[in-house]
């Protein structure tokens, strides 16, 4: 599961006092301590990864990709963060400005409630679909009657998907925005702009960096979910399969080259966002700061 | 435009904050709420640009009811304490953003630009137009502000405590722009502060206001020399107190007439308002208030005296100059130039 925290802005650097610096051994054994963690739990992993699906040289390693089935798993997971990505974002703003903005009963109760799919078991959350929507499940008979299909198809991946990935663009934007206040907003409305033209000119802008991380991290996850995913998908070939799932068939086949063929590519994924996060800081850290406060 | 404001009653939650304030403003005139923390000025200042809706009574602006009115349709410039410029806007950018928010007669880009630069040049901010807010001080950001709220027009100009976060050099030479500025364009201004240095110099009225109410409205002089009660009297300026007796239109202190007559005070217990500036040192004492000197202290370019005076020992104060000889004594005798009863509390 991944780290809830989502990590600060912060990119100055404290200038070190003398009084807290340790000394020279010291400094090297924590730096060793935190490399070595680093390359055995991170880099070597990683480097297996691209070693093994390229072990068998490109040729094998490009025909794993185009292999129907590999291909059907990467439009799937294309496809279910192009649904749940934008939903998220749009329930992620909302429920960010109503806990920003307005003071309603049941407030601390929804903030919780937004946490929730950081503290529950992925696995449960896929569950819970189950039992909603199962053949045997409170709607299941009525699903039935009228033809609709969730579960074992695309529409129960994405709301297993949305439901793993809705805390990020949300948690993200509460502190921003009950920091930013509403000052801004009052100053447009009093200058004549309707509601709509002070969220897409002020509000939005004041907040895109923090939404912008907040997409980020909601798409890495929508695309690299497994356990959620896994328990409403039905695991069905070239139909129900996305991308992790797709590597855990293939390499319970033993077939080596095409599971670590596709988590190369997911792989991948999370080295670009990590450089576009890191670009994002670079290029726009002062921003972010001042958006961040005065 | 004139405004005002008839029987508003504003309640949070329960809690009122306002309870029944009504107050005329003026076409034109500069007006300052000003009251301690709490005492409901700033929710005043809200209820009539529209960014609170009255629990109770009405606001005119002009002949028109604006109480119904969202804040958009009201057309006044608001001026936040805090700045609240957009950052991620230029200057020139910030101030046209009214213009072009703009319902139906929307003008051009080039003259939302015409328009903003001629404001930048009114607050006196020329060639600053590409800069960014952060890229501004304190003092520049305001003046940003208030070119933005006049950018629309506005009917009237409202401020929320507009110098409350510069610094004191900064702020005494805002209040002299802005009253330049207030007398160059005419707007109806109110603007909200707690400095009463700050009220008495710069408008032409100022609203008194405690515990959300309306103590009283006046010129700086009516505040100052005719203050209508306690609250106003130990509010505005320095002031001391003591509790006293009416008897036949005399005052009295424990068992002394003190050489003041009220005529037309009801007898009974009062207590006695006055400036410690404004008193008559006094050698001999029949008919004065006498007390025992406690301490003294230099204030700039005066001496505060503290004297015990009566049986009780009320503490009072009183200034004299420097250089008074009644200063190194260890008993003054004073009576109040002016001064003004009140029913004891």
């Amino acid at each position: 599961m991944a780290d809830p925290e989502i990590k600060s802005y912060e990119l100055h650097h404290e200038s070190q006092s003398a009084a807290v610096t340790e000394s020279r051994p010291v400094k090297a054994v924590l730096m060793a301590i935190a490399l070595a963690f680093l390359a055995v739990f991170l880099l070597l992993p990683l480097i297996v990864v691209f070693h093994e699906a390229l072990a068998k040289g490109i040729g094998a390693y490009t025909e794993a990709l185009s292999s129907p089935d590999t291909r059907s798993a990467i439009r799937l997971t294309l496809l279910v963060a192009a649904i749940s990505v934008p939903l998220n974002v749009i329930f992620g703003i909302s429920a960010a400005w109503a806990i920003a903005k307005f003071e309603f009963k049941g407030k601390a109760f929804l903030t919780t409630l937004i946490d929730l799919p950081f503290s529950v078991s992925p696995v449960i959350s896929g569950l819970v679909y189950v039992l909603l929507f199962g053949a045997q499940g409170l709607l299941g008979a009525w699903l039935k009657a009228h033809g609709i299909v969730i579960l074992f198809a695309v529409p129960g991946i994405v709301l297993a998907t949305i439901f793993v990935t809705f805390p990020f663009v949300a948690r993200e934007l509460i502190p921003l925005m009950q920091e930013q206040g509403n000052g801004d907003e009052e100053a447009a409305l009093s200058l004549g702009a309707s509601g709509w033209q002070a969220f897409w000119y002020v509000t939005l802008p004041n907040v895109k960096w923090g939404l912008l991380y907040g997409v980020l991290l909601c798409n890495a996850r929508a695309m690299g979910e497994f356990g959620a995913v896994s328990v409403v998908s039905g695991h069905i070939r070239g139909l129900t399969n996305t991308m992790p799932l797709h590597v855990e068939i293939l390499y319970n086949e033993y077939n080596a080259v095409g599971a670590f063929a596709v988590a190369s590519l997911l792989a991948g994924l999370a080295l670009v966002t990590l450089v576009l996060k890191t670009l994002l800081e670079m290029r726009y850290g002062a921003e972010i700061a001042a958006t961040r406060g005065h | 435009m004139e405004v005002r404001v008839v029987n508003v009653r504003k309640e949070f939650e329960r809690f009122p904050a306002l309870h029944d304030v009504s107050l005329d403003i003026r076409s034109g005139e500069l007006i300052a709420l000003l009251g301690p923390s709490g005492s409901g000025k700033t929710t005043l200042l809200r209820l009539i640009a529209g960014l609170e809706r009255p629990t109770k009574g009405a606001i005119f602006f002009g002949d028109e009811d604006a109480s119904q009115k969202s804040i958009q349709e009201r057309n006044v410039g608001f001026v936040f304490q805090h700045y609240a410029l957009f950052r991620h806007m230029t200057v020139a950018d910030n101030i046209g953003f009214g213009l072009k928010v703009r319902h139906g007669a929307r003008p051009s880009g080039q003259e939302i630009r015409r328009r903003a630069l001629e404001l930048l040049d009114l607050v006196q901010l020329s060639g600053l137009e590409k800069r960014y807010p952060a890229q501004l001080s304190g003092g520049q950001r305001q003046r940003v502000a208030l070119a933005r709220a006049m950018a629309i027009e506005p009917k009237v100009l409202l401020l929320d405590e507009p110098f409350g976060a510069l610094d004191a050099q900064v702020r005494r030479e805002l209040r002299r722009w802005l009253r330049e500025i207030h007398d160059r364009t005419g707007h109806t201004t109110v603007f909200v502060t707690h400095d009463q240095e700050e009220a008495l110099e710069l408008a032409d009225r100022v609203v008194v206001m405690s515990q959300g109410r309306i103590e009283q409205v006046g010129t700086a002089d009516d505040i100052y020399d005719t203050p209508n009660s306690p609250f106003v009297y130990s509010f505005i300026g320095e002031s001391s107190s003591l509790p006293v007796k009416v008897e036949n239109g005399e005052v009295w202190i424990a068992d002394r007439p003190i050489g003041l007559s009220a005529p037309h005070a009801p007898s009974g217990e009062a207590v006695l308002y006055f400036r410690p500036h404004d008193v008559d040192l006094l050698d001999g004492c029949s008919g004065c208030i006498a007390g025992t000197v406690a301490a003294s202290r230099r204030v700039a370019g005066t001496r505060r005296v503290e004297l015990e005076v009566g049986g009780e020992r009320q503490r009072v104060e009183i200034e004299l100059p420097v250089d008074h000889p009644a200063a190194q004594k260890s008993r003054v005798a004073f009576r109040p130039r002016r001064w003004k009863l009140f029913p004891a509390a």
